[in-house]
């Protein structure tokens, strides 16, 4: 059975609309890896996300799961065990009134027995670095503490991968730095396979492989140098490339020796320090 | 606004607070029921002398009890004016066409000190036990009847989910208020006609917010492999202990009055 989550020739219509929201998508995602899923508005990434744990099912086309058929919905709750799924906007994503009950949500689902769910939603809550809000009401938390709440809620199921969806969109910067540091710490540590969706480039820059979508299609994918140094491209589809990439890019239009893939702060400094 | 809550639960550790939800519903119903055998005065010692047992064991004054009664003064005071003037009788008092008579005002004190008990007592509940074990008890009485179609998880899902929203929408009603104040709405002054209506530019928006959440709810519901009470487990298990048996043991004493002073005296 092979481990990853494949995509061969998807193609996705909304009921009533006229429309294809996804054209003909062919991806593969390596267990292990972590991918961050880019696009401008209504292109399609969203829907792309519920198509990896059988919340949509394919129009043309099929979506599997370690082999597993989405479209068969005798594999759907398997799907789903394996691939968890973190929303954009934490509140609507909470069950339960208290934060330990929570996360027990999903194991209780899955039939765990109370005394081994006991035990992975305090191992999930550790890894979040939750554990004493356990007993808290999930309201009185930061919005970056919720949406912790609900990545663990989703570990505490055992997935191989966790789907993210604009998980930081409705956050502030503290909030966002907390999610990306928590869904880094699971992809390096914990060795859970990710797929990011977000629209902050210097989200998508931490990936090991990043995804453009534009109008329903996948138009590049690469190692995150390899997209952010097409500036031109991103920003004809009506994306941004990272604060320092662009700064790059403007500076060798100007005749500076500077590369034209940088991603970070670091890198621009040891690439100007020569030129002085 | 963000100051209600449900229930008026008072978190503590009590005896009272730490038995089986299970336990106190079921009590609960014991007491009311009890409440009903008995029929004159001396009955009422029993169920007094319970509720002084329970507030005690709880840390709940029964004077913090007795003041929730507040809210049902007009009912106490109607249920008291009624059976004191229109019980047929002795006469004692006479105010033009209407007469007070004794028996009216002994069946009048008789059924007022009945309702103040009754709740009393079912305050007691809620005042013990937290909404959400409330709802976990509630679950797992009806189970049984879920054979004959009573859909005891699904409403239980229904509460812990309510509950778990009061507090989001209470936030969202005030933001949808300021957002409104911000743009001149007036909702604090003009007769109450004008008020209600100033009410439906807050109830509009609350209500399409409230239905996308329930559609994203219901999709990251689905997500984490929701569907329904079938092989379900539970993290936290019900269980009855020792204090659970002294309890029933209390009540049954409790049952063992009521019913002596109803049939033997």
């Amino acid at each position: 059975m092979a481990a990853e989550i494949v995509a061969e020739g998807v193609c996705y219509q909304y009921p009533q609309a006229a429309d294809m929201a996804l054209k003909d998508i062919n991806l593969r995602i390596r267990k292990g890896e972590f991918v961050a899923i880019i696009g401008p508005n209504g292109s399609g990434k969203s829907t792309l996300a519920k198509l990896f744990n059988g919340l949509f099912v394919p129009t043309k086309g099929k979506v599997t799961v370690d082999g597993l058929d989405t479209r068969d919905r005798n594999n759907i709750w398997k799907i789903r065990q394996k691939a968890g799924m973190v929303f954009q906007n934490p509140d609507n994503q909470i069950v339960a009134t208290m934060v330990e009950e929570d996360v027990a949500f999903g194991p209780e689902n899955l039939g765990v027995p109370p005394e081994e769910i006991r035990k992975r939603v305090y191992e999930a809550l550790e890894i979040v670095e939750l554990t004493e809000f356990a007993q808290k009401p999930p309201h009185l938390l930061s919005g970056g503490q919720k949406q912790r709440v609900a990545i663990a809620g989703v570990i505490a199921m055992r997935p191989d991968y966790i789907i993210l969806d604009e998980p930081t969109a409705m956050l502030d910067p503290v909030g966002r730095k907390e999610v990306i540091n928590t869904v880094k710490r699971l992809n390096k540590e914990e060795g859970k396979t990710i797929v990011l969706i977000t629209h902050f480039m210097e989200e998508a820059v931490q990936a090991d492989r990043v995804i453009v979508m534009d109008k329903g299609r996948v138009v590049m994918m690469g190692t995150p140098r390899e997209i952010f140094s097409q500036v031109e491209e991103l920003k004809a589809i009506g994306l941004d490339v990272p604060q320092v990439t662009e700064l790059a890019h403007r500076l060798r239009r100007w005749g500076l020796k500077v590369r034209g893939d940088i991603l970070t702060i670091d890198e621009m400094v040891e690439c100007l320090c020569p030129l002085l | 606004m963000r100051e209600i809550t449900i229930g008026q639960y008072i978190p503590g550790n009590s005896a009272i607070h730490r038995l089986d939800p299970r336990t106190k519903i079921l009590i609960t119903f014991a007491f009311m029921i009890l409440l009903f055998v008995i029929d004159d005065f001396t009955g009422y010692v029993f169920p007094v002398a319970f509720i002084i047992a329970a507030s005690i064991l709880s840390g709940i004054s029964v004077r913090y009890m007795v003041r929730g009664l507040r809210p049902l003064l007009v009912i106490i005071l109607l249920t008291f004016i009624l059976n004191l003037f229109l019980i047929k009788g002795r006469v004692i008092y006479e105010i033009g066409p209407l007469s007070i008579t004794y028996e009216g005002l002994y069946q009048g004190t008789f059924m007022v000190l009945r309702l103040v008990l009754l709740i009393v007592g079912t305050s007691l509940l809620t005042l013990t036990t937290s909404p959400i074990t409330l709802t976990d008890g509630i679950e797992s009485l009806l189970k049984p009847f879920s054979k004959i179609g009573v859909p005891a998880h699904e409403l239980a899902m229904m509460m812990t989910i309510a509950l778990r929203f009061i507090p989001t929408l209470m936030e969202e009603t005030d933001k949808i208020m300021k957002a409104q104040m911000a743009r001149g709405a007036d909702f604090s002054s003009g007769n109450i006609i004008k008020r209600a209506k100033s009410v439906v530019p807050i109830l509009v928006p609350l209500f399409i917010s409230a239905f996308r959440r329930a559609d994203e709810l219901a999709m990251a519901m689905e997500s984490r492999c929701y569907r329904g009470g079938e092989n379900r487990t539970r993290m936290k298990k019900l269980q009855m202990t020792w204090e659970d048996l002294a309890a029933f043991i209390a009540t049954g004493v409790l049952a063992a009055g009521c019913l002596a002073s109803r049939f033997l005296w």
